[in-house]
Order: structure tokens, then sequence, then C-alpha cells
């Protein structure tokens, strides 16, 4: 390197500082949405306050009041009694913990319930959690296949189930999914799996925010939450469980959380959670109906520019999420898709999980009856609390000439 | 960006040259954990890792493009069928011709961008007059690559970008530790990529199944057996597994490999001097296509010294005779021309023979 080259080589942080920029069209809230300001508030306050809430003294119980308070609100938000809310690290844990804990608890009271019921377009929290207790624990995985919209009818359950009811341990079918949006009849199927006497958890992650979920109004046995979709930090979520059930613990130690849970309440965490439900189902439904206008939009655009787009999923209405719009675009790499918009300062997510940074065809698509270059040329746009009418327009403006330019470099 | 020093201080240099630079790690086993482990590979999920903190540091977006059907197809299988017709391949020259420089610059065209730029060490020398771009040998003469990239044509090599030519591996790793990338002390890669184990014969014979057949000596009497062809290359001394020492006592090389009746021919090194070479496929990247004879230095082998030849086209071939005799030169490695350090052309070796030195 020239003297020249090495002066600048000493400015070398500068380039560093340059580097991570915050996309400003965010179509990505799926994955996660901003924390709230008031989410912001609570828990900056809180971390500069003492005390673990299983301690006894007044710093403990100062902490204690703050988890209770968080508890109720929770509750409160998705029909469940505070005793119902035991808080995780997030939708993982608490998926881990319904379909493993319960498979457990209802194996050891009877050996013959070895069969666990999931629809095929679970978050690879449930899936692999299945996947793995058909593979370690003498399960046995029975997927309810979907219908092309991604829907699991409540016949195809009650079918599954009346193979062998004896033998069902749990099922658990997502409240509305992560990839494609589409809203599960979770009441219908929770009753249907009531019939029977077999618990059912639904992963109501995505749902929570834009939907009225509600443990009382569905009868499912266990609900799984999180902050980060709604608008809290990432790092904590709950099991929305309810009364009676025992399931075996997947995390053991000081069991704070109903001797199902264990590990040291994260006081401020919780309380940012507990903010950030408050509001977002405080504006649940007309902000449900703002996204929705949005997000119709955003289709139009997409459709307009590229008419060959497929609009994946259940059609946009009640039984869609209102942030939701998720495409295949014939003759394109999903990844491609992603870096020009990227480029263009739109972020979104082809929705499927990667493997060492690759992009798999996603298991949802293929599931709805896909073939795999479709599963792999598709890209989801989600909106959330941040979202205007300039993010869908900023991605109508550019989504015509990247598809085109993706299409070339997939020929 | 591999991981590695190079690819990670090319890209900074390149960004902080004012390049609009992304980074674009390869995926290129189909089952990551199935290529190399460890940390000296170019195709690990540590190796995706360093890459992509690389990336951060640099402050460039980074992506993992999954070429893992395209090196299957174009690189692993070449390799195979290679050595089970009785040539030696080298698989990071068809890596640059086939991947690198086609499938990833394609792409990276398509997508919209100008040029690939890699770590490699070797130079670009744009000559404005005739529009040709050059390929020159790196300054580092110990780390050169010129000989795995002499296989771009003039238009590859108008679409590449190769920063580190004029600096030396020392000086890399240097600048590397100097810009805070984590992999300036990370080991250079080695060997074949996709074997996991350095145990290239093993590989092949699990791709080729046992296929034995005779060793013999030049006159055809059977010295012994062997379980597949393709675990030999000319010029081999080891892994023979003669039980007779030769007559005259002194050590017995391969000389030749015929894959129909899987013969392997032994003799005493001097049976292995050559003198003429016939090489297909040529590209002439550094020159216009010769017509006659041409006086160059050639290359042939990686790492390999260099002959002083004449080389003359022939019809679909290049006919390389040589000042000196060579010794084990063998069938698929390339025959690279030089002016001097720079590149004019490059052609896969088919046969090569005793024949008689050029004068």
């Amino acid at each position: 390197m020239s003297d020249t080259d090495a002066a600048e080589l000493d400015q070398a942080p500068h380039l560093a500082r340059r580097a991570v920029q915050v996309s400003p069209v965010y179509l990505d809230h799926a994955a996660t949405t901003p924390l709230l300001p008031a989410a912001l508030a609570a828990m900056t306050e809180e971390l500069a306050q003492l005390g673990n809430a299983s301690s006894l003294h007044n710093a403990g119980r100062r902490a204690r009041r703050v988890v209770e308070e968080s508890r109720e609100i929770i509750s409160e938000a998705y029909g469940a009694r505070p005793s119902e809310v035991v808080f995780t690290s997030g939708g993982t844990e608490a998926d881990n913990l319904a379909v493993k804990g319960l498979f457990w608890a209802r194996r050891a009271a009877d050996p013959a319930r070895c069969r666990v019921l999931a629809s095929a377009t679970e978050h690879h929290a449930v899936l692999d959690s299945v996947s793995w207790l058909a593979e370690h624990e003498g399960a046995q995985s029975d997927w309810l296949a979907v219908q092309p919209d991604g829907t699991v009818s409540p016949e195809t359950l009650a079918d599954a189930i009346e193979r062998d009811p004896a033998t069902v341990a749990v099922v658990s079918v997502m409240w509305a999914n992560n990839e494609v949006g589409s809203v599960q009849p979770v009441a219908e199927l929770a009753a249907t799996a009531a019939e029977y006497g077999v618990p059912f958890h639904s992963d109501a992650v995505q749902a929570a925010g834009q939907l009225p979920v509600s443990m009382a109004a569905t009868g499912a046995t266990a609900l799984t939450i999180t902050a980060h979709k709604l608008g809290g930090p990432v790092g904590v979520g709950a099991l929305l469980l309810a009364k009676g059930e025992q399931p075996v613990p997947v995390l053991h130690g000081g069991g704070q959380e109903r001797d199902v849970r264990s590990g040291t309440l994260d006081v401020p965490a919780i309380r940012a959670f507990a903010v950030a439900v408050q509001e977002a189902r405080q504006r649940a439904g007309e902000e449900a109906e703002r996204l929705a206008g949005l997000r119709d939009d955003l289709i139009a655009q997409v459709l307009a520019a590229v008419p060959d787009a497929v609009l994946n999923g259940t059609p946009p209405g009640p039984g869609r999420l209102p942030g939701n719009a998720h495409f295949s675009f014939p003759g394109c790499e999903g990844d491609a898709l992603l870096m020009l918009l990227d480029a263009r300062g739109i972020a979104c997510s082809t929705g499927s999980a990667c493997t060492a940074g690759v992009a798999q065809p996603s298991h949802v698509l293929l599931a709805m009856g896909a073939d795999e270059a479709r599963a792999r040329g598709s890209l989801r746009f989600s909106l959330g609390h941040t979202s205007r009418q300039s993010d869908v327009d900023a991605l109508g403006a550019v989504i015509g000439e990247v598809v085109e330019r993706a299409r070339r470099a997939s020929r | 960006m591999s991981g590695g020093v190079d690819s990670a201080v090319a890209a900074a240099r390149a960004a902080q040259a004012g390049h609009d630079v992304t980074g674009v790690h390869l995926a290129l086993s189909r089952n990551p954990s199935s290529y190399r482990t460890g940390a000296r590979g170019c195709c690990t999920l540590e190796d995706a890792r360093d890459a992509r903190r690389a990336a951060d540091v640099i402050g460039i977006p980074f992506y993992v493009w999954d070429m893992a059907d395209r090196f299957h197809a174009d690189v692993v299988q070449d390799f195979v069928a290679e050595y089970a017709s009785g040539h030696t391949p080298n698989p990071c020259l068809r890596c640059n011709e086939k991947i690198k420089f086609a499938a990833v610059l394609d792409r990276a065209v398509a997508l919209g961008f100008d040029a690939v730029c890699t770590g490699h060490h070797a130079r670009l020398d744009r000559v404005p007059e005739t529009g040709l771009t050059r390929l020159v040998r790196s300054v580092d003469p110990a780390k050169d690559q010129s000989y795995v990239l002499a296989v771009l044509t003039g238009e590859q090599l108008g679409r590449a970008m190769f920063p580190l030519g004029g600096s030396t591996k020392d000086q890399v790793r240097k600048e590397a530790a100097d810009r805070g990338l984590g992999v300036a002390d990370k080991p250079d890669s080695h060997d074949v990529c996709f074997i996991a184990d350095g145990d290239t014969r093993g590989f092949l014979t699990r791709q080729l199944g046992s296929a034995p057949g005779p060793i013999v000596d030049t006159d055809g009497t059977v010295l012994g057996s062997h379980d597949g062809s393709y675990g030999f290359t000319v010029g081999q001394r080891k892994g023979l597994r003669l039980d007779k020492p030769a007559a005259d006592g002194q050590p017995r090389f391969v000389l030749s490999i015929e894959p129909v009746t899987r013969t392997v021919t032994v003799g005493p090194a001097e049976a292995l001097d050559v003198t003429e070479i016939s090489a297909s496929k040529p590209v002439w990247s550094g020159c216009t296509p010769p017509a006659g004879p041409v006086d160059c230095v050639v290359q042939l082998r990686a790492h390999g010294e260099v002959h002083a030849a004449v080389c003359e086209p022939d019809g679909d071939l290049v006919e390389i005779r040589l000042r000196d005799p060579a010794r084990g030169i063998a069938p698929g490695q390339a025959a690279v021309f030089y002016d001097g350090d720079a590149v004019l052309g490059s052609a896969t070796i088919v046969t090569a023979r005793p024949g008689c030195p050029v004068p």
C-alpha cells in the first residue's frame, strides 16, 4: 500500500461507523417490530431499579409487584387468569415448553399417549420440537396437512385424532402463520381437541399484536406469545397455560414460574412487555384496519408492477394477518430479490429459515403444495406500527425493476 | 469472501478505493458440515461466520450465495471424472473458470454489479491501447496465483479485480491486523476444500469404487496391482506398494496411466523427462492468438518452476517444445504461457513425450 493508503488506514474506524444503517423502509415487522417508546421508557426506568422478584425483602417485593402487575395486564389482554401467565425468554422457549412439556406430562400419565399432532406449517420452534420428540423420545409425529391457503381444517384434525384418540398426547396448531399470514380456525380446532380431551397449544406469536387472541374465547390449553413482535423487547415472552396444566419443565432450577419454568425473572423486560401489550391491545382494532388498508395497497401495487406475482396464503380479510403480504415471483430467487431491495433501502424477508446463510425452500409453501422453485422465489413484506403509506409507495416504485433484474440473474 | 484473510483485505481495499462493494460468501457444499471442518478450509460454517464478521468490520453488506449445485456439477464431478480418465485435475483452477468468474460473475452482472473482486494474489494490467486486460504474477512469488487464473478469458479478466497483487502475504496479514480484521492470523487454506480429511485417494475410492488393474514396467512386465488407477498421478513415487525393487535399485515413478485397461506404468526417473507437450483448449488472454511459433516461458504445474519453450497453435491444440526437459508432467494440469511475469495464455495438457529439446 502507498503511504497515502496507509494514512487512510488510520481512519479505518470511520469505515466501520459507516456500516450499520437502519433501512429507511422497514417491511419486516414479522421478524421484529420497533420497540414502542412507552416500552423503551418503562424498560429503561426499570433497569435502574434493584431487586430480584423472588427475594423476600423490600427490594424483592417491589420487583415482584412489577412482575405481578405486568402479569395481570397481559392475562387480561389475552383472556387468561394472572396465574395462567408463565413468563419465558420468548416464543421459542414457550413453544418448547408447551410441546415437549405437555407431551412428557401426558405420556407420564398414560404411556399409550405417544402421538403429537401439529400442522405442517408450524414455526421451527414447534416443528423441530416435535421432530426432536420423535427422534429422541419415542413420540410419533403426525403432521396435519394444510389446504392450499395454509389453513388446517377442523375435519383434518378430527380425522387425525379419530384414528386413535387414546394415543394423542398433544395438538399444536399456530394461530397465524409467520410466513404467509394465514389465520387458522383456532377456536374450532381447540374445540375439536377439547371434544377428545386432548390438550391444544397454539403459537400465537404473530397474532398477539394484531388479532383478538384469547384463551377464554377459544378454550385453548396453551398459547405462546412474545414481546418483540408487538412492540416490546426481544428476550421475553410467555406461555399462557390453562390452570391445572402442569407440563414437565424444560428448564430446571428455582421453579419461579409455577414450578414449570425456572430462571430469575427479567423484571425490566416483563414490565416493558406489559406496556407494549397494553398499548397494542388498546388500539388493536383500528391499527389492524390501518395495516390492512396499507397491506391491500401494497398487494395492489406489487401486482400492478408484477402481474404474474402470486399472493400466497389466505385472501385479505379476517382470515389473514392484517400486516402480511407474501408473494411468489416466478422465475426469481428470493435471496436475489432480497439483496436488490436491501441495496435500495427496503428491508424484507424471504420468510423462511436459513441454513448457513442459504435460504431454504420454505417448508410452509411446500406444505401448501408449491413446487420448490416457487417456494424459493418468495418474499414476505410485513407491516407494523411504524409503517406508513410512503413505505408501501417506496416498494411499489422499485419492485418491478427489481423483479426484472432478479429474473435475468436466475436465467 | 471465503472467510480467509486475503478476500477480507481485498474487500476492504476495494471499499476504501470508493467502490460500492457487497461481500458474497459462496456456499459450496450441499451439506455445510460435510466439507472440511476446522479453520483451514473455505466451506465451513465457521468460515461463513468469519467472512460475515469481516464484512461487518469493513462496513459492507454481506450475503451468502448458494452455488452448491453448480460447484458439485462443474468442480467436484469434473474432478472425479478427470481422475477416472487418468488425468490430474486442478479443482481451484476449475472453480475460478466455472464458478467464481462464470456462475458468480454472471449472476453479479445480471444483478447490476460491474466486477468480481477476489483476494487472489495476481495483478491485472489494463492496456488502454489494446483494450486487453493482462494477467500478471503477484509481486509475492511464493503466493502467486496467476497459474490458477490463467484459464480466464480476456472478457472474464475485464470483469475481475485483484487488489492484492501488489502486496506480499506478510503485508496483507499486517494490513488485516491494522484494520481490525479478526482473520489476520487465520492459517492459509491448503488442499482440496471439498475433501474434508485431505485424503484424495480415499475420496476417489468412495466416489469411483474399486477398479483394480496392473502396475507394469516399461516392457509390460507386471510388477503388482492396484485398486484404482485414479489413485495415481504421473510422477508419483510413494504408495506404489511394489514388492520387488527395480533391477538397478533405483526408485520407480508413475510414468503413465491408461484408464481403459487401468494400467499404471512405472519406470525410472529419467523416463519422466519430457520436452514435447500437446495441450488443448487454449485461452489467449494476454495476446492475440499466435499465428506461428512463439518464444515464451511455460509453467506446467501450480507452484512449479518455469521452462523456456516455443509454443505453436496447431488447430485446437498447442504444441509446446521445451528447451530443457521437464519431469513428471501430468495430463489434466494446465500449461500456462508467460511473457516474463505476464500471462499470454493457458491450455490443458493432453500428452507429454520425451521428444527432442528445442535447440
